[in-house]
């Protein structure tokens, strides 16, 4: 996992949301403000810096693949190839021919459901568990060893297990995305309330906050930051075992849609279902980011 | 003298593994209400530890601390503690850092209203009202402080327990904020101990200076009367040849009789 990437991204979210402080106001002047047009071709040049550079290595990607797979007896399909075939899947993701055979809006959805039951079970649990490690020496003594263990099983490898347990698809896939994510966050967890700075304690014990108002005023938002970072890590990783853990319990959602795709040697759909998949992932790690900036705001500062 | 506040034979002793410390030796202090004592010693004689035992954040070895005649031992808002390195808590804003304290003391006995009125009075009393939505990482280290003296203010604390409370403070605001906590003194009446290793500090605002030995086994070398009247001058003091009595006392206590000897 890219655990030092989110940190450095984390660390340098934590400087640019440090307001600046306010000048004194020593001359009163009236502020010159830049003409409208002025304003409007700055931000459109700030967003071309931003948006151009990827959209031409992009481009340039599209261009090679399109020259190395247009060769005849290529093996995968040319970009243009890709598009003409999934124009239908493309354009009308919303259709429903009953059974599986429904548009990609469809299958996205019911794995984005799985995950979030599956995420938002593992959220709970780590975060309680994670509190109760972090808080207690001899439930870390007890439990850390187990959790160290566990964490590096696969999550495929849980999947019989949980079949022969559950006897059905949909609780198994759900299981296997609380077990995959659910142990970055009981560890990010534990390091945060273990990192709780021994004054918010003892300002804790001096005001007299009784437990529960200890977890919820001191605990939870001292150790915000790394709770995130465990929860931004968790996401990143049910949505990598959603797609394996469908390909094996079928029915509908995108992994399923990949296995399927290539049982019919649908390989441009393949290819179409991965960037979807690439998309969501991508955006579910943005929004657990967004969210820890915003409930974490001015924790990291002191 | 009316014993407001007793440290009676208080010892301290640390066990890691085998090795014992022992950090403080027969403490004995009697405090009245309304006074201002200071406790000065070198680093690591365990004033720290002292207040904190007074505080109720470390248990003592032996001996009790008394409060108006009844023991405590555990912390809690009557003894009220300003931090070294005021300890506010970042992600609420200064309001809502005074406010935490004053929901929990009077939650029964004031109402809503009331307890805003009461957070934005000692907010006013440090002059820190303006600043009550920002967050401590927006505004100076003196002003941080300001606000963790309001909090503590705002418990109504029958002892106020100041841990060197300016000392991570540049020379200028340290200034500001002792006469400030001198006219809150003067204005509130409040029993306040004070860790410092500033001598000038000690002086300008206490009524009692405790000096301690080195450690280990630190006891109270030599406890002094500062008998200048208040409200007390900065720069009248300068010149004070009480002031500088005092001050030549405590100087020779820290530097001849009990001298630093260990590196630092």
């Amino acid at each position: 996992m890219s655990m030092p990437a989110i940190k450095a991204e984390a660390t340098a979210v934590a400087v640019t949301t440090t307001p600046p402080a306010a000048a004194a106001p020593v001359v009163t002047m009236t502020p010159k403000q830049p003409p409208r047009a002025e304003k409007y071709a700055k931000v459109a040049k700030e967003t071309a810096v931003r948006v151009v550079p990827p959209l031409v290595v992009v481009a340039l990607l599209m261009l090679f693949w399109e020259l190395v797979c247009r060769r005849t007896g290529s093996t995968l399909p040319p970009p243009s190839k890709v598009f003409k075939d999934t124009k239908e899947l493309i354009l009308d993701p919303f259709f429903d021919n009953g059974g599986i055979d429904k548009g990609l809006f469809w299958h996205l959805s019911a794995s984005l459901q799985r995950v979030a039951y599956g995420y938002s079970i593992a959220a709970i649990v780590g975060i309680a568990l994670g509190t109760l490690v972090g808080q207690s020496v001899w439930a870390m003594r007890g439990l850390d060893p187990l959790f160290q263990v566990l964490r590096t099983i696969p999550p495929l490898a849980w999947l019989p297990l949980s079949l022969a347990a559950f006897r059905d698809g949909q609780p198994s896939a759900i299981f296997v995305i609380f077990i995959t994510s659910v142990w970055p966050i009981i560890i990010n967890t534990a390091v945060g309330i273990r990192n709780i700075p021994q004054d918010y304690r003892n300002v804790a014990a001096v005001v007299q906050l009784n437990p529960l108002e200890f977890f919820s005023k001191i605990m939870i938002p001292a150790a915000a930051p790394y709770i995130f970072t465990g929860l931004r890590i968790g996401i990143g990783l049910s949505w990598l075992a959603i797609v394996a853990a469908e390909m094996l319990i079928g029915g509908v959602g995108i992994g399923f849609f990949i296995w399927d795709a290539w049982n019919s040697s649908h390989i441009s759909e393949i290819i179409l279902a991965l960037f979807y998949v690439g998309i969501i992932g991508f955006v579910l790690d943005r929004v657990i980011a967004g969210l820890g900036k915003i409930v974490t705001r001015g924790t990291s500062a002191s | 003298m009316q014993a407001y506040l007793k440290l009676d034979h208080i010892d301290k002793t640390f066990t890691r593994g085998n090795a014992t410390t022992e950090v403080l030796k027969d403490i004995n202090l009697t405090i009245a209400k309304g006074e201002y004592v200071s406790i000065i010693g070198h680093s690591g004689c365990g004033k720290s530890t002292l207040l904190n035992i007074v505080a109720g954040l470390t248990d003592c070895t032996q001996g009790c601390v008394l409060l108006e005649n009844r023991e405590v031992n555990s912390p809690g808002p009557d003894r009220a503690v300003v931090f070294q390195n005021h300890s506010l808590l970042p992600w609420l804003t200064v309001y809502e850092n005074v406010k935490l304290g004053v929901d929990k003391v009077f939650a029964s006995s004031k109402s809503r209203a009331e307890r805003e009125a009461w957070v934005m009075h000692n907010l006013n009393l440090v002059q820190m009202a303006n600043a009550k939505d920002k967050r401590p990482s927006e505004i100076s280290g003196g002003m941080k402080q300001r606000v963790g003296i309001a909090r503590a203010l705002a418990m109504e604390p029958k002892v106020l327990l100041l841990d060197e409370p300016f000392g991570a403070l540049d020379a200028l605001t340290r200034a500001h904020l002792q006469d400030s906590v001198m006219a809150l003194h003067q204005k509130l009446g409040n029993t306040i101990l004070m860790i410092t290793h500033d001598v000038d500090e000690a002086v300008l605002l206490s009524d009692r200076i405790v000096m301690m030995t080195n450690g280990p086994s630190a006891r109270i070398g030599e406890v002094l009367e500062v008998p200048l009247a208040r409200p007390r001058k900065r720069l009248e003091l300068a010149t004070n040849p009480g002031y500088l009595k005092c001050r030549q006392r405590v100087l020779e206590f820290l530097y001849e009789r009990h001298r630093f000897v260990e590196a630092a």
